[in-house]
């Protein structure tokens, strides 16, 4: 959207819609003025989208998050291209050029219903990145117990994704594997299957950028002490939401991935990874106290007899409420905090043992569990650097955005016209990241005002 | 090829069965091993305190020892190679107190040599194909725990040539001598090391944790690299059933005993007798 006067763009490019991004693209679109909102998974919502609840308040993650997500959906001022990555940017503040290459779903979104015949005949079952790659025990019908991955060939990232749209994994798809089945063509009522989808590129020019892009966790593969991934009983946290959350593959009934039995014994193990010089990565990842404590929490409310054990280095509860939670956690609930690391996980017939020392009294200690969950470091997503390169915009030695001012312009960096917010800047919890995405909003839109009042998107 | 061996101390006496197989399994692969020259104590232990100068001359003197003749030597000796490893990459990367422990051991030396586990030249330099081709007698049948310890893992950085999680090398090597290792989880679990000596009744506790471990696995015997490791995995077995009702012992070997049994050489002089837990009933059921 160009102004008649400078010549500058007054339309945003917001890169990821997770919590952050989506709510600078509300303030922003709200405000009168068009955005570009890029995300590279199928859907919206990002991570907050895998939660089973937050904390302190125990609110259900999707019953807050959907609304959000519904809102951006449907804005008519907001451009969505999910499935989508940044391939190109030039210019400057006023003038980006960027380039979107969309990846291609093969599905062909403008005729697709979301009826989900396609994905109910898919006959693959594969693990899917929105459940962390998870395999939970299923017997066959030969009565043999297997471990199958919890999504579909071809999938929605779950029942309310924005939008409610089905790619296919080619890397699993029997078609683009052996060259038949074509499945999912058959049983689509409006013939929106297309295998022979080309990447799209979408050229759009903007005026100002806010980098929303988020975070992963550090794989479990590179966590040798604690079973490098072989182990199935032994995950990740954010697995352990979805085995938590109602609308998750096991529909939030507790059940432990190797034999589906209901696990008694759970031990979490803080900083894997985390505040470890040796792994590279000494800061900490700040939200794993927390949300440990409060899967511990939701795990007693659904196993009653069940044991939580919490290895810890120290507890990092500051914010509000937060060290009233955990305290509830420890007397209401009964969690068990066990002050000390974790040295060493491995299988042992059918339970996890966990070695730990409990340097309160400085005791070694042995579990034998059912399950573990491991809490491995926050690190910045894939493609952040990638994306710094491009705009010439600086990250730290770990990969998060640096700040144009620690201090004073924590949303800005040193490129004008490109602003920061959520967890791709360091690790942060959901209050934090909206009110980061608010932030960053509020600085493009004082930027935008300058150049002008919003215009009608029919002049451009 | 040819390679500078540093035999030290313990595969020079206690260990000399270690010893002989080492030179005679290697040579049968097509790895030479020429004794230094001259060779010392390497000091059995790499300092960690902060002034510890002194006791790098011990190892300082042995890779000058080694620089002199050639630019690679091995051992067999994990903890040999330990401390021999951490000296070479201290000097390298350290140049103020270079210069002073130069001077104090009157040379000049700049950590040239490369420093390399015996085990590293059997995986990288020859190949555990090439040894697998050189098979007489397959060791068919024996199901062996490997058993790495601490000394060629630990600390992973500074001298780690494998995984120092799940390390695979010797259970590669076994696989190509024709054995089954067994996974077992405690292959890098500390033996107890010098407590032997002080508190021997915390080694024998360590001891039963691994060899209950890989017996649980199937093991019938274990096979380790490291002369200390055997050591505390076979003497401590001597009063594990007082401790530990119904234990049946297992007979630790040396991955070079095993081999140069499976290349078909004459394995006369391996030391079977030092074997605290005879290996012998094991090899004949074999046909070994």
């Amino acid at each position: 959207m160009a102004d008649a006067e400078n010549g500058y763009s007054k339309q945003v490019l917001i890169v990821g819609a997770g919590i952050a991004g989506m709510q600078a693209a509300l303030d922003i679109a709200n405000s009168g003025y068009q955005v570009v909102l890029v995300e590279q998974w199928p859907s919206i919502g990002g991570h907050m989208h895998q939660l089973s609840e937050t904390f302190p308040t125990l609110d259900c993650a999707q019953c807050i998050l959907t609304p959000r997500t519904v809102d951006v959906g449907r804005h008519e001022r907001i451009a969505l291209y999910t499935y989508s990555e940044i391939e190109e940017i030039s210019g400057t503040v006023g003038d980006f050029r960027v380039r979107i290459r969309r990846k291609p779903a093969y599905v062909n979104w403008d005729l697709c219903t979301a009826c989900g015949a396609c994905t109910e005949a898919c006959p693959q079952a594969i693990p899917v990145a929105f459940d962390r790659e998870l395999e939970l025990a299923k017997v066959m019908a030969s009565g043999k117990v297997r471990l199958v991955g919890t999504g579909k060939a071809i999938y929605t990232l779950s029942p309310q994704a924005v939008p409610k749209k089905p790619v296919i994994d080619v890397r699993y798809c029997t078609y683009f594997q052996k060259g038949k089945c074509r499945l999912c063509e058959k049983v689509c009522p409006v013939g929106a299957i297309d295998y022979e989808q080309q990447p799209k590129w979408i050229e759009e020019r903007v005026g100002a950028i806010i980098l929303a892009t988020g975070y992963e966790l550090y794989p479990l593969e590179k966590l040798g002490e604690y079973g490098a991934g072989q182990i199935p009983d032994v995950i990740d946290a954010l697995a352990m939401e979805r085995l938590l959350s109602a609308s998750g593959p096991t529909a939030g009934v507790m059940r432990r991935p190797s034999d589906g039995k209901e696990p008694k014994e759970v031990v979490w193990i803080q900083c894997a990874g985390s505040r470890d010089p040796e792994q590279g990565m000494p800061y900490c990842s700040k939200i794993c106290c927390m949300y440990s404590a409060k899967q511990a929490m939701l795990y007693k409310h659904k196993v009653h007899d069940g044991q939580a054990y919490i290895f810890y280095i120290d507890i990092r509860s500051a914010g509000k409420r937060y060290e009233e939670f955990i305290q509830r956690a420890m007397e209401e609930d009964r969690v068990l905090f066990v002050r000390g690391k974790v040295s060493k996980v491995f299988r042992e017939g059918d339970k996890v043992m966990v070695w730990g020392v409990d340097t309160l009294t400085g005791l070694p200690v042995e579990v034998a569990a059912d399950l573990v969950v491991i809490s491995p470091a926050m690190i910045p997503s894939e493609g952040t650097r990638k994306l710094a390169t491009m705009l010439g915009v600086e990250v730290d030695e770990f990969g998060w955005w640096t700040e144009r001012d620690g201090n004073l312009a924590p949303l800005e960096t040193k490129q004008p016209g490109v602003f920061l917010a959520g967890a791709g800047i360091g690790p942060k919890d959901i209050p934090e990241a909206v009110s980061q995405g608010s932030g960053a909003a509020g600085k493009v839109l004082s930027l935008l005002s300058r150049w002008g009042g919003p215009s009608d998107p029919a002049s451009e | 090829m040819k390679v500078s061996y540093f035999p030290g101390c313990t595969l020079n006496t206690t260990g000399k069965g270690f010893d002989n197989a080492v030179r005679a399994a290697t040579a049968a692969v097509g790895l030479e091993l020429i004794e230094l020259a001259e060779w010392n104590c390497c000091g059995a232990t790499y300092p960690l305190i902060v002034d510890n100068m002194l006791e790098l001359a011990a190892p300082a003197h042995v890779l000058v020892a080694a620089r002199n003749q050639g630019s690679t030597v091995t051992t067999a000796c994990t903890t040999c190679y330990n401390v021999l490893k951490r000296t070479n990459k201290f000097i390298r990367e350290h140049p103020d107190e270079r210069e002073r422990l130069n001077a104090f051991i009157e040379a000049e030396y700049q950590g040239e040599v490369e420093v390399k586990d015996i085990l590293h030249l059997l995986r990288d330099e020859v190949g555990f194909a090439a040894v697998q081709e050189k098979v007489q007698r397959p060791l068919k049948d024996l199901k062996v725990a490997c058993y790495y310890g601490c000394m060629v893992l630990r600390p992973p950085a500074e001298v780690a040539y494998d995984d120092p999680d799940h390390p695979r090398s010797l259970d590669d090597l076994m696989t190509a001598l024709g054995a089954m290792p067994v996974d077992y989880p405690h292959k890098n679990e500390c033996c107890g090391a010098y407590l032997t000596v002080s508190a021997p009744e915390v080694t024998r506790e360590m001891v039963y944790t691994i060899l209950k471990s890989a017996q649980l696995a199937g093991a019938q015997a274990v096979v380790t690299n490291c002369p200390l490791c055997q050591f505390n995995l076979d003497k401590r077995q001597a009063e594990m059933a007082q401790f530990h009702a119904g234990f049946q012992s297992l007979p630790v070997f040396y991955f070079s005993q095993l081999m140069g049994l499976a290349l078909g050489l004459d394995a006369s002089e391996y030391g079977w007798e030092r074997h605290y837990i005879d290996v012998r009933p094991l090899l004949n059921s074999l046909g070994l």
